[in-house]
C-alpha cells in the first residue's frame, strides 16, 4: 500500500491517538447516565447492604427466640415485632433476605447465559450441533422441575446452597433457548456476521463477539424476569419445605409462614413481602436501564 | 466528506467534468428541441396537442405537511405548488427523505391523522384536502389513483388478482359482476399480461414483480381516472421489467387521457416519460420545467448537482463523476436560508439569509429557487463550469486525478482470481414431514471468469441470474459443488485451514447495505478494529486513523455507532474495514445501489481512487450498467446463472453481441430526454424463467429477439445445443449461436 508522503505527513500531524472507550465503558456510562438505572442499582445496592450489614445492627440473630415476646408488633425492643416463636422479624427477614438474593440473582444469571450459549451454539452451528443441544433442551423441559428439584431437597440441607442455585438455573433456561436459537439463525444470515465469517474470524468468536451482543436486549429482559421467577421458585419450593430448611430461612419459607398470621399481625407478613417487592422492582429496574445502556439505538431523552 | 478522497480517479477532461446531456440539435437552431417536441407529439396519438392549454386536473397550491408539533416538528413539505393537465405527465424527482412521496400521499389524503396538512388540493376544480373520508373514497380510484412501490404488499394475498380488478370497477360503477369480471379481463389484456381470461383467476404470489405492476396499473386505471400518481412504481423492478412497465404506463395514458403524476428517484425514468419535471429538496420545490428546460438549462445548482453525479451509460472513458458534497439536511433542523447552501458549491453568504422562493427564469414555465438562477442563466454555463469556477476547493477539484497508470498488457498481469466451470445448484425441497427433493435450482451453472491484478470485473445481470450465489461462493473459500475457484493462485478445494486464513486476509468484502453489514452494537472502533485482531495487530488504534482518513472519515468518529452516520458514511465505513488488511482483491456486492445518486458519486469516486493508488482489483457486483461501465474495465454478463458476453467494458457497452446484453442496455433509460426520445427499446417479453427449470438449449431463447427471426433449423440449434462462450473478437467471449446476425435485427 502506497502513501504519499504528504499523507504520512498530515498523519503524523495529527498523532492524537484514536480514543475509544471499550464496550464495557459504554455500557456502564450509559447504565449510569439514565436516572432510573441509578435509581435501581441503589436501591439494589441498598438491599444488599440491609441483607449483609442490617444483621449487624439488631441485637438479635435470626436463631434467638425472645421467649417473652410471641407474635408482638414492633416495638424498641424488637423493630419489626416478632413471629410466634418468638424469633425476632428483623433478623429473621434480613437472613431470608441474604439467601434469597444471592440465590435469586445468581440463578438468574446462570440460567439466562446458559440459554444463550445453547440456543446461539445450536443455532450458529446447525447440523449435529442443533440436534444434540435441541435433544438435551427438550429432555429438560418435558422433566418435571418441581418433583425433582423435591427429590433432590436433602443435597442443599448441608448448606449446599451453591448446587441449588445451579440445579434452579437447569430449569430455567429452555424456552429461551428456543428463542435464542431461532434469533440466532436468522441473524446468522445477517451481513455484519458473514463480514466476519469472510474475515476469518472464528465461529465461537463470532457468537461472543456478534450473535450474543445483538440479542442482550432479550437475555437482559429475560435474566430480569428470571430472578423474580427464581426468587418465587425457591419461595414456592421453600414453601413446600424443600429448598432452604431450617434453620436456616428464605423470603419465600418467611412469607410462608406470615402468611398465615397476616390478617392479625400484619408484621409478620409485611415486611419479608415488602422487601421481596422491593427487591424485584430494583431488578426491573436495572435491567431496563440495562437493556438501553446495551443497545445504542435507545436513545434517552430524545424530544 | 467531498474533501477528501473523493475525485482522486479519472483523467482530467477539457472540457468539464461534469457530464451533462447535450441536446444532439441544439445547435441547428430551427431545429431545436421545440420541433423534436412537435414530432414527438406527432407519435404520440392519444396525447392530446392542446393539453398545454387545457385546464389543470390536479392543482396542488402552498401544500404544508408537519409531522409532530413544537421544536420537535418536522415539516416534511414546505409549500409545495404543481398542477396537471390532462394527458401530462409530471416528474417529480428527489433523493430520499425530499418529501416526494409524502406530498403524493398528502394528495391522496393518505396521511396519517396526526400529520398538520395545510394548502390546497384541487382535483378537478373540487377542494379535497380536508374533505370528508367520504367524499374522498369517491374521488380515490374514480379520479384520482395511485400505484405503488412494492406491488406485493399492494395487493391482497388471498383474492384472486381479476377479483381485486373486478371489485375497484364495481366500488364506482353500478354494474353487476359478471361485467365488471369482464371488464377485468379486459384491462388485463390492455396491461399486456398474456392469457388474461386464465391470470385474472390467479392470485396474486403466482404473479412475477412486473406482472403485479402491471395489475396494480389495471386496477388504476380501471376507473378511467383522471389523475394516476404513480410512487417509485419501478423501483422495486429489474431494468428489462421496468422498461415493459413504463411502456405499460404510457399505454395506459394513452387509452385514458389521464395526467399521471410519476414520482421518482431515477432521473433517467424521468427524461424518458415526463413532459414536466419538478426537482425537490428538503421538502421544498427548488425547480420547475418542461423536462428539456429542467436537463439542459437548469438554473438550481442541485439539479446541476444531480445531473453530474449520476454515471452515465452511454459515455465510455472515465470521467470522474461530481458527488454533491455534505449529506442532505433532516427536516427537522433546517438551515435557516436555502436548505441547499451547506452543500451547494455556488452559495455566497446571501444564500444563508433567507430560502429563496421559486420564482420564473427566462423560459416560459421554468422556475428556480436559487438567488443565483440568474447567473447560471446568464453564463449559459454548463454545469461543469459552474461547479469548477465555483467551487474554489469546495469539492477537491480533480487536479490530483492521477491518469489511469501505464501498465503491463493483460496477458502480463497476475490472475488474483480465476473462477471456472463453477456450479452450485441448490435442491428444491418439499413436504414438512417426509422431505423429498422435487427438483434442482440451477443457480450459478458452469460459470468461468477471472480477474487480473489492477482491474475491476463488472459481474452484471438483473436479480435471479446468480451472481450473488457465485460471489457467495467465492467468498466461502470452499469446495464448489463443481469447477474450480483459484484465488491468488490456490485452488480453494485444497486449502488447509492456515492457508484459508491467509487468502481471507488477501481477499475482502463490501456488502450492499452499509447497515446491515456493520454491527449495530459496534462503535467504528472496534469494527474496523475487528479484522486487524483477528489477523494478529497489537495496537489497531494507529491503522485505523489511517483508515479513516483513507476513505474520507474524521478519525474523531471513531468512537460512534454506525447508526450515527448516514448512508454514504457508513458505506465508507464498510469500505475502510474491507481495506484494513491492506488486501488485493476486494469483492463488492452492489456497494452504492443502497445510496441516494448525489452520495453514490462520491462512494464510486472513493472506490476508484483506492483502487488506483492501492492497486486493488474489483470484483464489482451489480444490476445497475451505468455504474458498472462507470467503474468497471470489464464485465460479465449473467443470464440465469450463465455467461451471456464477457469482454472489456467499453467493447461490450458499445457493440454488445449478446441479444440479452443488446436489450438489458437498451432497456436502462438515459438522463438525457432527448436521445431517451429518440431511442429505440429492444423490449424482452415476459420474465425470467425459473432457475429450477431452465429452457433446454440457450437459456435465453425463450425471450430472445434474434431467436424470433430465426428458421426453422436455427432455432432448433437453439434448443437443442447449449452455447458456450466462445471467442467474439479480440477478448470478448459471447455464447450466443448466431451473435454474428445480431446486425441483421
Amino acid at each position: 500500500m502506497t502513501i504519499t508522503d504528504e499523507e504520512l505527513a498530515e498523519q503524523r500531524a495529527g498523532l492524537d491517538a484514536v480514543r475509544v472507550p471499550s464496550r464495557l465503558r459504554v455500557v456502564a456510562g450509559r447504565f449510569f447516565a439514565s436516572s432510573q438505572g441509578r435509581a435501581g442499582f441503589a436501591l439494589l445496592a441498598l438491599m444488599f447492604l440491609l441483607a449483609f450489614a442490617g444483621p449487624c445492627l439488631g441485637r438479635w440473630s435470626y436463631t434467638d427466640k425472645d421467649f417473652t415476646a410471641f407474635l408482638r408488633a414492633p416495638s424498641a425492643e424488637h423493630w419489626w415485632g416478632t413471629l410466634q416463636t418468638g424469633a425476632d422479624v428483623y433478623a429473621v427477614t434480613l437472613r431470608g433476605m441474604r439467601r434469597s438474593l444471592v440465590v435469586g440473582l445468581l440463578a438468574a444469571v446462570v440460567g439466562t447465559a446458559l440459554a444463550a450459549v445453547v440456543g446461539a451454539f445450536a443455532g450458529y452451528f446447525l447440523g449435529w450441533t442443533d440436534r444434540a443441544l435441541t435433544w438435551v433442551t427438550d429432555l429438560l423441559l418435558v422433566l418435571p422441575a418441581f418433583l425433582v428439584l423435591a427429590i433432590m431437597s436433602p443435597l442443599f440441607a448441608g448448606g449446599q446452597w451453591p448446587l441449588f442455585v445451579l440445579v434452579l438455573a437447569l430449569f430455567l433456561w429452555m424456552v429461551t433457548s428456543k428463542i435464542v436459537r431461532s434469533m440466532t439463525v436468522s441473524l446468522k444470515e445477517r451481513e455484519f456476521i458473514q463480514a466476519a465469517r469472510f474475515m476469518g474470524v472464528p465461529p465461537v468468536k463470532i457468537i461472543f463477539r456478534h450473535v450474543i451482543p445483538n440479542m442482550s436486549s432479550l437475555l437482559v429482559v429475560d435474566a430480569t424476569l428470571n430472578v423474580s421467577a427464581a426468587i418465587l421458585t425457591e419461595t414456592s419450593l421453600s414453601y413446600f419445605g424443600f429448598g432452604i430448611q431450617p434453620p436456616d430461612v428464605s423470603l419465600g419459607s418467611l412469607i410462608a409462614d406470615g402468611a398465615k398470621t397476616a390478617v392479625y399481625a400484619p408484621w409478620t407478613f409485611w415486611f419479608c413481602a415488602g422487601l421481596l417487592i422491593v427487591t424485584v422492582l430494583a431488578v426491573n429496574l436495572v435491567g431496563d436501564s440495562l437493556r438501553d445502556a446495551f443497545d445504542p439505538t435507545a436513545r434517552k431523552g430524545r424530544q | 466528506m467531498s474533501e477528501r478522497g473523493e475525485c482522486p480517479a479519472g483523467a482530467p477532461s477539457r472540457d468539464g467534468h461534469v457530464l451533462r446531456p447535450e441536446p444532439p440539435e441544439r445547435a441547428g437552431g430551427a431545429r431545436g428541441p421545440r420541433a423534436s417536441e412537435r414530432a414527438e407529439r406527432e407519435r404520440r396519438p392519444g396525447r392530446p396537442g392542446a393539453a398545454v392549454r387545457a385546464e389543470p386536473v390536479l392543482r396542488v397550491s402552498d401544500l404544508d405537511v408537519t409531522f409532530g408539533s413544537g421544536t420537535g416538528a418536522v415539516r416534511a413539505v414546505r409549500g409545495v405548488s404543481y398542477e396537471v393537465r390532462p394527458g401530462e405527465v409530471l416528474g417529480i424527482v428527489g433523493e430520499s427523505g425530499s418529501g416526494k412521496s409524502v406530498t403524493s400521499l398528502a394528495v391522496m389524503g393518505l396521511l396519517p391523522p396526526h400529520a398538520r396538512v395545510t394548502g390546497s388540493v384541487r382535483l378537478t376544480g373540487h377542494e379535497i384536502l380536508g374533505a370528508p373520508e367520504k367524499t374522498l373514497a369517491a374521488f380515490r380510484g374514480k379520479t384520482i389513483s395511485m400505484v405503488f412501490q412494492d406491488p406485493l404488499s399492494a395487493l391482497t394475498p388471498v383474492y384472486r388478482v381479476g377479483d381485486q380488478i373486478a371489485e375497484a370497477v364495481r366500488i364506482h360503477r353500478r354494474v353487476s359482476g359478471e361485467q365488471a369480471a369482464r371488464r377485468a379481463v379486459d384491462l388485463l389484456d390492455l396491461v399486456g399480461i398474456p392469457d388474461p381470461a386464465r391470470r385474472a383467476r390467479a392470485f396474486p404470489h403466482e404473479f412475477s414483480g412486473g406482472m403485479r405492476q402491471r395489475v396494480m396499473i389495471a386496477m388504476a386505471i380501471a376507473n378511467d381516472p383522471d389523475v394516476i400518481i404513480c410512487d417509485e412504481p419501478t423501483t422495486a423492478l429489474d431494468v428489462t421489467i421496468q422498461a415493459q412497465v413504463l411502456e405499460v404506463l404510457k399505454r395506459a395514458r394513452r387509452e385514458t387521457g389521464a395526467a399521471i403524476v410519476m414520482i421518482t428517484h431515477d432521473l433517467g425514468v424521468v427524461a424518458g416519460i415526463a413532459d414536466r419535471v419538478l426537482v425537490m429538496y428538503a421538502g421544498r420545490a427548488v425547480e420547475v420545467g418542461p423536462v428539456d428546460e429542467v436537463y439542459y438549462r437548469s438554473r438550481m445548482p442541485y439539479t446541476l448537482g444531480l445531473l453530474g453525479s449520476i454515471p452515465r451509460l452511454d459515455v465510455g472513458g472515465r470521467r470522474p463523476l461530481v458527488p454533491i458534497g455534505g449529506n442532505p439536511p433532516s427536516p427537522a433542523a433546517l438551515p435557516p436560508g436555502c436548505p441547499f447552501e451547506p452543500r451547494c458549491p455556488m452559495a455566497v453568504p446571501r444564500c444563508a439569509e433567507a430560502e429563496p422562493p421559486l420564482e420564473e427564469v427566462d423560459a416560459p414555465g421554468h422556475l428556480a429557487a436559487c438567488v443565483r438562477a440568474g447567473e447560471i442563466e446568464a453564463g449559459g454555463s454548463p454545469p461543469a463550469r459552474v461547479q469548477r469556477a465555483e467551487t474554489g476547493g469546495r469539492t477537491a477539484g480533480p487536479a490530483a486525478a492521477p491518469e489511469r497508470p501505464a501498465r503491463p498488457a493483460r496477458d502480463g498481469r497476475e490472475v488474483v482470481l480465476a473462477v471456472k466451470d463453477l456450479v452450485k445448484h441448490h435442491p428444491l425441497m418439499k413436504g414438512t414431514l417426509f422431505r423429498r427433493r422435487v427438483g434442482t435450482v440451477r443457480a450459478v451453472d458452469g460459470v468461468s471468469f477471472d480477474v487480473r491484478e489492477g482491474e475491476t470485473l463488472g459481474l452484471v445481470g438483473e436479480s435471479g441470474c446468480g451472481k450473488t450465489t457465485a460471489l457467495m461462493e467465492i467468498l466461502e473459500l470452499a469446495r464448489p459443488q463443481g469447477g474450480t475457484i483459484t484465488v491468488l493462485g490456490r485452488d480453494t478445494s485444497a486449502l488447509g485451514a492456515r492457508e484459508r486464513m491467509a487468502v481471507r486476509r488477501d481477499m475482502q468484502v463490501v456488502f450492499q447495505d452499509p447497515l446491515a453489514s456493520l454491527d449495530p452494537r459496534m462503535t467504528v472502533y472496534d469494527i474496523l478494529a475487528e479484522p486487524l485482531r483477528t489477523h494478529g495487530t497489537g495496537d489497531p488504534g494507529p491503522r485505523i486513523r489511517d483508515l479513516l482518513r483513507l476513505v474520507g472519515l474524521d478519525p474523531g468518529h471513531a468512537a460512534r455507532y454506525p447508526q450515527d452516520f448516514s448512508g454514504g458514511q457508513r458505506q465508507r465505513v464498510g469500505i475502510a474495514r474491507a481495506l484494513a488488511l491492506e488486501p488485493r482483491l476486494v469483492v463488492l456486492d452492489e456497494p452504492v445501489s443502497a445510496l441516494d445518486v448525489s452520495i453514490q458519486a462520491g462512494v464510486i469516486n472513493l472506490l476508484e481512487g483506492l483502487k488506483s493508488r492501492l492497486g486493488l482489483s474489483y470484483l464489482f457486483v451489480a444490476h445497475d450498467l451505468a455504474v458498472v461501465r462507470h467503474i468497471a474495465d470489464r464485465v460479465a454478463v449473467m443470464y440465469l446463472g450463465r455467461i451471456a458476453e464477457t469482454g472489456p467494458v467499453d467493447r461490450v457497452y458499445d457493440s454488445p453481441a449478446h441479444p440479452y446484453t443488446r436489450a438489458l442496455l437498451s432497456a436502462i433509460p438515459l438522463p438525457d430526454p432527448e436521445r431517451e426520445r429518440a431511442r429505440r427499446r429492444v423490449l424482452l417479453e415476459g420474465d425470467l424463467p425459473s432457475p429450477a427449470d431452465p429452457p433446454s438449449g440457450c437459456r435465453f431463447r425463450t425471450r430472445c429477439p434474434l431467436f424470433k427471426t430465426l428458421d426453422e433449423s436455427g432455432r432448433r440449434r437453439c434448443a437443442d445445443e447449449e452455447p458456450q462462450v466462445r471467442p467474439f473478437g479480440e477478448d470478448h467471449g459471447v455464447s450466443c449461436h448466431f451473435a454474428e446476425r445480431l446486425n441483421v435485427v
